[in-house]
This record gives C-alpha cells, sequence and structure tokens, in this order.
C-alpha cells in the first residue's frame, strides 16, 4: 500500500500554473516529508535522542537564463500559490497568459528499506549502540573512548513540472557508526568506521556493526605507533573503498555541467580527450541499490543512471539536470539533487566509483619500493577552476621494501586532479564502496564512492618529517 | 513581550508533573541573489520557522533528556513534537550532570544587532548590487576570464529561548553578504579568488571593497608555482588566521575538555602560547558579525578569556559541561537552529591585536610563506592530538616583501608548537562571517611540503 499523495494532482496543477502566470519556461514544484531520528551513545551512555520533521515544498520558475525560487513549510494550497507567485516574481514582463498544465498519473518509487526505521523499537536501537561500545572496548585497554552513532532518514518526496514530470520517491536511509579513541605515550589517537545505505534498519547486523566497532579500534590502537608522515612527493598505495574519494573531488566536480558550462572546470572542452590514465574508468551512478549515493529518481523526478564519465582515460561525458542539459538540448543524467525543499536542485554526483582493473592488490604493494600505503582517506576538497584538491590521511602507513611498514600520524594530501588522474599505474581487483556526505554551495548530499586498491605514481605528502 | 517567546511559554505549560521543557523557536526571512552575465542567475527569497523542544526527567541519580523538532509553527505539529520528545526521554540514560540551564543573574550587554533596513531595501537594490558586483569584477582588469558567481545575501531572523527553569530570552539578528568568484587567467592556467564585504545593514555593503579583493587574489596568483619542500616562517592573512583561530576554539569548547578530547585538558595556567598572544571569545563585542545578547541556552552571552599573555586560563563552558567540569556555564552555549541541541562552543572569538600592520609584520619576518587561502581543514586539522596539515595557496615572502605566488602546497606541525612559535600578531584586525576575526598572525617552523 503506497501512503497518499503529499499534495492532490489538482492542486500541483494550479500551482504550477500558477507559478507560469506571468511567464516563464518552465516551472517546478518539489514537496517534501523528512522525518529523522538519530541516538547517541557516548562512553557507555545514551546521550539525548532526537527526532526531527521537515515538511515544506519549494517552487521555482525559469525565464531564460534566470530562475526564481521560493519555499514554504505552508502546504495548503493558499501557501504554495504564494510561493508559487514569490517565485515567479522574476518573470518581470508579466502577461504571460493561462498556461494549461494537465498532469497525467503520478509515478511513485518504492523503497528499498526492508525494515523502516519508523518500525524499529527505540530499546532495539540502543542495544546495537551498547554492543557496538563492548565489542570495541573488547579489542584492547588502550581503547578509552568510544561514541557510536546511529542516524536514520525516511524522505518522502513528490515533484512535477511544467513538462509533465510527476513522480514521488521514499528514500530511507541508515547510518551508523562508531569513533575510539586510543591512549598511548604519545598522546590520543582516533579511529573511525561508518556503515551505511539507502537502506532500512536490516543493513545494522549484528556482524556489520561489530566489524565497525572492531575496525574503528583496531585503528585508533594502531595509529599510537604512528610517526609523523613524510613530506614531498612520493608514491601513494590507495586501499580498496575510501580511495574513491580522489576521484570524486579530483575529477568528479570538475565534470558537474554547471561548473563545465561555467567555463570554470579545468575539464570544460574536453570530451573526447585522453584527459587519464588509461587504466582509469569512471563511473557515476545512481542505480546502484541500496548504496549511500542510490536514488530510484533524482530531485528533479528523473529517473538515477549509471553514466560513464571517463573511459580507458577518455573523457567521455559530463553529469548534468535539467537546466543545465536544457542548454546543450540534451537529456539530464540524472544527476539533478538538492538537500531539501528549502534548496535549488544543482548538479551533484550519485555513486562515483573507478571500475577495477586487474593487478593484484598485494603485489602492487610488493613492487613499491617506497612509498605511503593509504588504509582510508577522511574528507577532500577540489578547487574546481584550478583543478587544486587536498584530503586527509585518516589511516596510512609506509611501504618499505614493498612492504607495508610504520603508521603514519594524520596528514593531508594535495594534489591536482587533471594530473592525478594521469598517474594512476596500477588498478587492482578488489573494489569496495565507502559513504560520504558531498557539500556544494552551502548543500549536503549522500554520495557513495568506490574503487579498488590502485597506486599513483606520485602525490604530495604533508607531513612533517623530512 | 515578542511573540515568538508567547509561543515558547505557551508549550511551557503543558509541562507534566516534575517535568521540565525546553523551547526554541526561531523564524526568519532570507533573501538571495546570484548574477551571471549581467543577468539575474537565481532570485530566492523565503521565509521559515520551526521549533526545537527538549524534555528532562529527574531521577534518583541525575536527570535525562530526549528531543525533537519540526521545521513549522502548525500547532498539530508542535503537538506532535512534543510527544516525541516525551518518548525520547524514556530511552535516554540517566546522567547526575544532565541539567537545563537556570538563570544566573548575569545581565546580558544591550546591543543592536538588526536593523530593519534588510526589509526595506526594495528587491531591485539588492538584485542590482549582485549584478554591478560582477561587472565590477569583468572590467576591472583584463586578465579576468570569468566570474563564476557573484551573490548578494542576506536574513532577518527572531529566535526565543524560554525554560520552565525560568530562562527567557529573545534574540533578534539581521545580516547582509556580497560574495564574488574570480577566475584570472594568462592563458596558460586559471586561479581563483575570492572577494566578500559583510554587514548587519545592505547599505552597509562595500562593492568596490569586495571586487577589487576578488580581483587581487586571483591576478596575483598566476603563474604560480610549486616550491621545493622547506621550513620556514609563515604568515597566514587575516581570514587564515581566523579559520586557525576557530580551529583553536574547538579545542578550547569545555564540551571537548571534558570529554578527554582536546590537547588543551589539563593544562591551565600553563604556557601554551608565546607570551604576547591573548585569545577571547567576546559575543558582547558588536562588531563581531556573530556578537550576541544570549548564548543558545538563553543565559547572557559574557566575554571569557580564553589566553592571556600566553597562559591557557580556561575555557568555554554550557550548562551541562560546565557541570561535568565541576564549574558553571560561562554562556557559551551554541546551538545549530532548531534541530540542534546546546553544546559548548566559541562563538566570537578574535586575538588581542598586535602593533604592526601587515606591511610591517612582513618586514619583520623578511623570508617565508604568505599564505592566502586553506583548504583540507576539516580533514587535516585534529582538535584532540593537535596534528595539522592543510593545502595552501598564497605568495612567497622575499626580503619583507610579498614575492612570487606558489601553489599546490602543503603546511603542517601541530597546533601546539604553532602557539609556542607564533612571532608576531598583526594590528589588521578583519571582522569576518563566522566564528572568529583574523589579522595577519607570523608563525615560526613550519613545514612547507612542495617538490
Amino acid at each position: 500500500m503506497s501512503a497518499p499523495a503529499l499534495v492532490e494532482s489538482s492542486v500541483v496543477e494550479r500551482v504550477l500554473e500558477s507559478a507560469l502566470s506571468r511567464g516563464g519556461d518552465f516551472a517546478e514544484v518539489f514537496v517534501e516529508d523528512r522525518s529523522t531520528s538519530s541516538a547517541m551513545l557516548d562512553q557507555r551512555k545514551v546521550e539525548e535522542l532526537s527526532s526531527g520533521r521537515d515538511r515544506g515544498a519549494g517552487v521555482r520558475v525559469v525565464v531564460g537564463d534566470t530562475t526564481g525560487f521560493a519555499h514554504t513549510a505552508d502546504l495548503s494550497e493558499k501557501g504554495l500559490l504564494a510561493a508559487a507567485q514569490a517565485a515567479a516574481a522574476v518573470a518581470r514582463e508579466g502577461g504571460g497568459g493561462v498556461r494549461e498544465i494537465a498532469l497525467s498519473t503520478l509515478r511513485d518509487y518504492p523503497t528499498t528499506a526492508a525494515i523502516e526505521p519508523g518500525d524499529v523499537d527505540k530499546a532495539k536501537k540502543i542495544e546495537l549502540l551498547l554492543h557496538a561500545d563492548d565489542v570495541a572496548r573488547s579489542e584492547g585497554s588502550a581503547i578509552t573512548q568510544v561514541q557510536v552513532g546511529l542516524g536514520d532518514s525516511t524522505r518522502r518526496f513528490l515533484v512535477a513540472n511544467s513538462e509533465g514530470v510527476f513522480a514521488s520517491d521514499h528514500q530511507v536511509r541508515t547510518r551508523f557508526n562508531v569513533i575510539c579513541v586510543a591512549l598511548g605515550d604519545t598522546g590520543m589517537q582516533t579511529g573511525y568506521r561508518p556503515v551505511a545505505g539507502t537502506r532500512g534498519f536490516e543493513i545494522l547486523t549484528n556482524e556489520a556493526v561489530e566489524e565497525a566497532a572492531r575496525g574503528a579500534a583496531r585503528q585508533a590502537i594502531t595509529k599510537l605507533d604512528a610517526r609523523p608522515a613524510p613530506s614531498g612527493d612520493l608514491p601513494v598505495v590507495l586501499a580498496g573503498g575510501s580511495g574513491g574519494i580522489l576521484f570524486h573531488e579530483a575529477c568528479g566536480h570538475g565534470l558537474e555541467a554547471d561548473a563545465v558550462l561555467k567555463d570554470a572546470s579545468v575539464y570544460a572542452g574536453k570530451v573526447g580527450e585522453l584527459v587519464a590514465s588509461p587504466l582509469v574508468t569512471l563511473v557515476d551512478d545512481g542505480t546502484v541499490r541500496g548504496e549511500w549515493g542510490y536514488l530510484a529518481i533524482d530531485d528533479e523526478g528523473r529517473p538515477s543512471a549509471r553514466n560513464v564519465l571517463i573511459k580507458d582515460g577518455v573523457l567521455t561525458d559530463y553529469m548534468w539536470d535539467y537546466l543545465r542539459s536544457q542548454k546543450e538540448g540534451r537529456a539530464s543524467s540524472g544527476n539533478g539533487r538538492r538537500q531539501s525543499y528549502q534548496h535549488l536542485p544543482m548538479v551533484r554526483m550519485t555513486n562515483t566509483y573507478l571500475l577495477e582493473g586487474t593487478s593484484d592488490a598485494d603485489e602492487i604493494v610488493a613492487q613499491t619500493p617506497y612509498g605511503v600505503y593509504v588504509a582510508q582517506l577522511g574528507g577532500g576538497q577540489v578547487n574546481t577552476a584550478t583543478g587544486d584538491f587536498v584530503f586527509g590521511m585518516t589511516s596510512a602507513f609506509l611501504i618499505e621494501d614493498g612492504k607495508i611498514t610504520t603508521p603514519l600520524r594524520d596528514c593531508n594530501l594535495i594534489g591536482n586532479g587533471p594530473d592525478i588522474l594521469k598517474k594512476v599505474d596500477a588498478v587492482a581487483t578488489d573494489f569496495s564502496m565507502t559513504p560520504g556526505t558531498c557539500g556544494k554551495d552551502g548543500q549536503s548530499v549522500p554520495v557513495g564512492t568506490g574503487q579498488a586498491t590502485m597506486r599513483l605514481t606520485g602525490v604530495t605528502i604533508g607531513g612533517t618529517a623530512a | 513581550m515578542s511573540e515568538l517567546l508567547e509561543q515558547a511559554l505557551q508549550i511551557l505549560e503543558r509541562a507534566k508533573g516534575d517535568e521540565h521543557i525546553e523551547v526554541y523557536v526561531s523564524s526568519g526571512t532570507d533573501t538571495e541573489v546570484q548574477a551571471y552575465q549581467g543577468e539575474i542567475e537565481k532570485l530566492s527569497t523565503a521565509s521559515s520557522s520551526g521549533i526545537g523542544i527538549r524534555v528532562l526527567t529527574n531521577t534518583p541519580t541525575g536527570a535525562r533528556v530526549g528531543s525533537a523538532w519540526v521545521g513549522s509553527l502548525d500547532e498539530n505539529a508542535i503537538a506532535e513534537t512534543l510527544e516525541q520528545a516525551r518518548d525520547n526521554v524514556r530511552f535516554a540514560s540517566e546522567d547526575e550532570f544532565i541539567a537545563f540551564a537556570t538563570p544566573d543573574g548575569v545581565s546580558s550587554v544591550p546591543m543592536e544587532l538588526r536593523t530593519d533596513e534588510v526589509a526595506t531595501t526594495p528587491l531591485d537594490d539588492k538584485i542590482s548590487w549582485a549584478i554591478e558586483l560582477e561587472r565590477l569584477v569583468r572590467s576591472g582588469d583584463t586578465r579576468i576570464r570569468q566570474v563564476d558567481s557573484a551573490n548578494y545575501s542576506d536574513y532577518d531572523v527572531a529566535a526565543a529561548v524560554a525554560s520552565t527553569n525560568g530562562v527567557r530570552a529573545t534574540y533578534a539578528r539581521s545580516g547582509a553578504h556580497i560574495s564574488v568568484e574570480a577566475i584570472a587567467s594568462d592563458g596558460k592556467s586559471d586561479q581563483t579568488g575570492w572577494g566578500l564585504s559583510v554587514a548587519r545593514s545592505p547599505r552597509d555593503l562595500d562593492l568596490a571593497k569586495a571586487s577589487a579583493e576578488a580581483i587581487r587574489r586571483s591576478t596575483r596568483r598566476l603563474g604560480a608555482t610549486k616550491p621545493a619542500s622547506m621550513k620556514c616562517t609563515v604568515v597566514f592573512d587575516p581570514r587564515s588566521a581566523a579559520t586557525l583561530f576557530s580551529v583553536l576554539g574547538s579545542a578550547l569548547s569545555g564540551e571537548s575538555v571534558v570529554r578527554g578530547r582536546s590537547f588543551f585538558a589539563d593544562r591551565v595556567g600553563e604556557e601554551v602560547a608565546m607570551a604576547g598572544f591573548t585569545l577571547l571569545d567576546d559575543p558582547t563585542d558588536a562588531r563581531h558579525f556573530a556578537a550576541s545578547q544570549f548564548d543558545g541556552e538563553g543565559l547572557a552571552c559574557r566575554r571569557n578569556v580564553l589566553i592571556e599573555n600566553g597562559v591557557l586560563k580556561g575555557f568555554v563552558y554550557d550548562t551541562v559541561a560546565g557541570r561535568r567540569a565541576g564549574t558553571v556555564s560561562t554562556g557559551s552555549a551554541v546551538r545549530g537552529g532548531i534541530s540542534g541541541s546546546p553544546t559548548a562552543g566559541c562563538r566570537a572569538l578574535q586575538a588581542v591585536p598586535g602593533e604592526y600592520s601587515q606591511k610591517e609584520l612582513l618586514a619583520k619576518v623578511g623570508n617565508g610563506l604568505y599564505v592566502e587561502s586553506m583548504s583540507g581543514v576539516h580533514s587535516g586539522v585534529n582538535p584532540i592530538s593537535g596534528d595539522f596539515s592543510v593545502g595552501v595557496n598564497g605568495l612567497m615572502i622575499r626580503d619583507g616583501e610579498l614575492a612570487e605566488p606558489v601553489r599546490e602546497i602543503t603546511v603542517a606541525s601541530t597546533l601546539q608548537r604553532m602557539l609556542l612559535d607564533i612571532l608576531y600578531v598583526g594590528s589588521d584586525v578583519e571582522w569576518l562571517p563566522g566564528a572568529s576575526a583574523g589579522q595577519s598572525l607570523a608563525i615560526a617552523n613550519i613545514a612547507v611540503s612542495g617538490t
């Protein structure tokens, strides 16, 4: 049984008509109802549980190259019409006349969640938090602090536009993470592991939770022996999984059509050119069911897709939303996303990953005489116009004589996107993905990144050791 | 009485038995204009409101707390939210330190942080400023190849906090902001630079300053190269220094300290910084854009000295962190809007200015690196261990003057060392949006990683 529509179709039609009443080429209504809940266990105490609810609608009107936008938490017809009129204010010429909007049947997409978070007993969630704490502490007495967090969100939205799109989705996301602090002679070190998916409570199996707890604890304990990282240009082996953030930052953002069309990307005008090592095939894929960046439809109602961005080193395409694709007379690639009804959609990534190669992961390390092995990467940042990026290593080791040796203290890597893509000289077969949060122009959306173990011939390591 | 406070008080009346309730309610409007190629690219106007409710029940050995929020002031939504918060209480652990703030007799410093001008300035003026800002940058230098976005934004918000403990506080704040990102090109490669201006009233925004800043920052980086790795003195510009102070601020939060997540823990009274360095959190200084009369729990904000002449004096606390530390709130609860619960944090940091202008300070330094933008701060700085490693752009300092531009480098040290290695604090204070003001800051012995 599907839930009742957030707003009736006849009301949506009238709101779209009102939005275009002063002229305008395109109008859209986005109605959203999101419930979230979070719980945090810190030092074995359940801190405040929190629940939240946000409901509202955003209306946009496009006139030529200008977009007008307004949002409201008032979902009555009166509230929606007021937002439509505010958004229509950009249609300054006025006198658009009456344009009749007739929507077809609502296209409703089901959730990927087997167990809705709202149906789970809160006591059960807390049991899970405590269990993770037990497991983490059992890794050793050096673990002095454990923080376990659980958050879930159920997001129902309805999107309709003047071109006949009329769709709704029901997105459920669950996220669990463990942070451990270990104390040793040289101070404190932290370890972190997430479990997340566009799924319900079913992803939080005992095994998954235990693995995260153990992983975070071991990472913190291992880092107690960490030495300052070297500084300078060194070969880097990225372990499968979290290294995908490098490609998200190093080139993903530069392949978003909004930056490209403003000629504010180093990748503008380079389709068909060799921009990376032939070992690089980069894909953005919203269809990976259940992954953190999974979408049935994007926030403009367009079904998500698997888009090949770079194939064997050659740039094949960019990522597109409605507005940018219209300018180029092509179809959207299903990358129009927004943080909430209070935000305008823009081009965003979904699950971005590098296809696996043919090398053996252990062999790649064995064939690296000296360098840095990055077991986990943290967040990063890029300037799309110059391609310069930076990201943090949250778990890294030295490679000496083909062996992973001393753990290194946290530090940043820095590089240039177009440059680093050419430095990929080996890609293994042990592909995996990691959940993340991507921020752009003040909006955050969940994304996945992935890759197999791989080597870069040289990256600048921002450590303090000579 | 403000309408919001009245609304909050009505909810308090629903407290049952020995239940305690705290309500935070806010309402505001905002406008955003983005200009591109002489036209409006985006125009967004919105008003939003919401409420965050916390419910606390006392237990034999302490208290439990639960919370819920909703992005609406609709009566049904509020009733549902109160029920959710009550339900959440049942699952929280008992904690002897959990409590709501109690009025502490400190009166707030009167300040006017809101002006009607955000509401009364015609939308057409706001639009014309965004368009003019873009034009100034495009026409200001032939090397400007593109203006990615030229933005105007403003807000006008009011909020109230009230609790069954007797807290009654109302806030009102307005602000306007312009920002522009320029892309400069020398035909071979591109460089970018941001310019901005912030004010409480839109009428006080400085288009000339913001455009000149974007042009200067982008063009002077043209031809940047990657230098060899070295150890040298680094001069952080006011914006970068403000970021640095904010990072220090998170380690000076009493919350981090009582949880053993700060490298400052147990060091009060020790010399932690260069003798001339004084850092304070002062939301009662109206020059700071983050100034506020009340904190996130509704207690009066006050001036807190954190580091004085190099000696660690103390931390900022909210009610709960203060109790854990065996002290009281310093009026330093911060909360992330309706959905966030209060926690201890710095709100309006500033370092006491030194005697040198930036020019004098560069002359004193002689040779080194001048940093004018940092990236990867959220991933490369660890307030627990103090490890510091960020990507930077900037210029070399040679013979006391700014020289050739450099890029794709990192600077690294530990926050502990950096504080002790401070050489000079500039007199060129810049009031910026965010939790800290900044001024030029010279720090010795920093590892610069290049080729």
